[in-house]
């Protein structure tokens, strides 16, 4: 790679140690991506928490905070392990919510900004076309990529921690035009009136193409979409198919028309997604033992809208006894939500609200499993449904309405 | 450990203990400790960045990962960790190389010998 007179006097040790030892790592992390040079970032949002940190990752950011590490440019945080309110009640480790405290003390020291939420995008920072970014939760990403036309790549926690002390990451995948173009089209004639319907089709294209440099065209949809729908899709999408960018003619802003998206190349894959294809996604579940007890709202946490929604499907009607629901979101909207009344109409139902957390990433989540003596976890969100299965849940995808069915009767359909 | 489907720290492993543990897995039980792996592709997420250090400070992390095609995170994962992965292959492994098999993998010269079957 070829460096400024900048990025040498990082590399010499002019910016301390930690600056170094990340320009270090970057460049050993674009050197096999072939990138040619690095690309100053202006914002950067990277995970770090202890569940998926551990101790090695804890005295990681030990090291930074005894180097001075600080931040070059605008940082912020990914959803995290644990609701400090909620720790004790959901049976999470003492020791490991002690570390997490200490954890988000060194971030904090290092001037990193703990938003802790997985939809930077929707209230934190929106980058506009062209501008260049270091994000790290995938759904974010290929938000960023495809909504907004800015350019990131993944970047996983060292790697979005090490843009932030640098300013800049190496200038490859989706920073660079010829990687944004499309490489096959989606027709969508399929109605998607729910969130989960756009997960749905996130899963459908993903899972068959499982590639980070396929780039879908959806076209032909009945509609404009909404930010939450383009949300689920994405997130389903950069989940199931490792995608980290696509294209929505007419919506998005580098797709005018099909042949812009796919820079006047003939597409070599034409899909058609119809109602039917989504209908075979919602049977395919398997119910299991037809358990019911757990329903969740998560992954990626909800918006002003979607608590909005959820409210109102749940106005005088209560989780069934025995159940649990768990509804996730970031502390601007849970402030919203209780401004607008919304947080107390579901904690009226039984619902509970977690804030700053997803559920799949909750600390002691296996643990947590066994001691309720959950098996299934029914979600209106495909992305949690795709992801938690280490921590042996059995998933179940069904639409909104039908999620909050199934948490008040306790019936799984 | 050679695997038909693709690969996510977060969706498939048991970090604590080093197995697959995703129901319906196609290697569902299986453990990936010091073995060298074999994935045709990286499924999404962004875990591996700091998992794959925790894993190998655990002293339950694989030898190499050896992916068909990978995404950032895996790479920025591995490197972080100092554990060897590469992308791309040819032949396709299911016709040279099988689970049990000892192998000897080489990045600098882009090679995989096949030193013992299984």
């Amino acid at each position: 790679m070829q460096l400024t007179p900048e990025e040498q006097a990082i590399l010499g040790g002019g910016r301390g140690e930690a600056a170094r030892r990340a320009l270090q790592y970057q460049l050993e992390v674009g050197r096999f991506w072939g990138a040619k040079r690095f690309v100053p970032v202006s914002n950067v949002h990277m995970m770090g928490d202890i569940e998926v940190m551990g101790d090695a990752g804890l005295e990681f950011l030990r090291n930074e905070v005894r180097q001075s590490a600080r931040c070059a440019v605008p940082t912020t945080t990914n959803a995290r392990c644990i609701d400090f309110a909620h720790c004790e009640r959901l049976g999470q480790d003492a020791g490991e919510a002690n570390k997490e405290r200490e954890l988000i003390a060194a971030l904090r020291r290092m001037d990193v900004v703990t938003t802790d939420t997985c939809i930077n995008y929707q209230t934190v920072y929106q980058p506009h076309l062209g501008e260049h970014v270091a994000w790290g939760d995938t759904g974010t990403v290929i938000y960023a990529n495809s909504v907004f036309g800015a350019r990131s790549n993944f970047e996983a926690g060292p790697a979005a921690l090490a843009a932030a002390m640098t300013g800049r990451t190496p200038e490859y995948g989706f920073h660079l035009s010829e990687n944004r173009k499309g490489s096959f089209t989606v027709e969508l004639s399929a109605a998607l009136e729910d969130l989960a319907d756009w997960g749905a089709v996130g899963k459908l294209v993903g899972e068959s193409h499982q590639n980070y440099y396929a780039v879908p065209v959806f076209h032909g949809y009945r509609r404009t979409p909404t930010a939450d729908e383009l949300k689920h899709l994405g997130a389903a999408l950069a989940s199931y198919g490792s995608m980290g960018m696509f294209h929505f003619v007419g919506v998005t802003p580098e797709a005018p028309s099909i042949e812009a998206a796919m820079g006047g190349r003939e597409p070599p894959e034409r899909i058609v997604l119809a109602d039917s294809d989504l209908d075979t996604v919602y049977r395919n579940y398997k119910l299991g033992n037809g358990d019911a007890r757990l329903v969740v709202f998560s992954g990626p946490q909800q918006s002003l809208f979607e608590m909005k929604t959820l409210a109102g499907l749940f106005k005088n009607r209560r989780v069934t006894s025995g159940g649990t629901c768990i509804v996730t979101t970031n502390s601007a909207i849970l402030k919203q939500s209780r401004d607008l009344g919304y947080a107390q109409a579901l904690e009226a139902a039984g619902v509970t609200i977690l804030e700053g957390v997803c559920f799949y990433i909750l600390q002691n989540l296996s643990p947590m499993r066994e001691r309720n003596r959950w098996t299934n976890m029914v979600s209106n969100s495909a992305k949690i449904v795709n992801i938690i299965g280490a921590h042996r849940f059995n998933t179940i995808l069904r639409r909104t309405a039908d999620c909050v069915e199934i948490a008040c009767s306790g019936v799984l359909r | 450990m050679v695997s038909d489907e693709g690969f996510s720290p977060r969706y498939d492993l048991d970090r604590w203990t080093g197995v697959i543990t995703k129901p319906g897995h196609k290697l569902e039980g299986t453990s990936i400790v010091d073995k060298v792996c074999f994935f045709p592709t990286a499924k999404g997420g962004i875990a591996a960045g700091w998992a794959f250090y925790d894993i190998k400070w655990k002293k339950i992390a694989p030898k190499a990962f050896i992916f068909g095609v990978t995404n950032p995170v895996m790479v920025q994962g591995a490197v972080f960790a100092g554990i060897p992965i590469t992308e791309g292959w040819s032949p396709h492994p299911r016709e040279v190389v099988k689970t049990g098999d000892w192998v000897r993998v080489d990045p600098a010269r882009k090679s995989i010998e096949i030193l013992r079957r299984a």
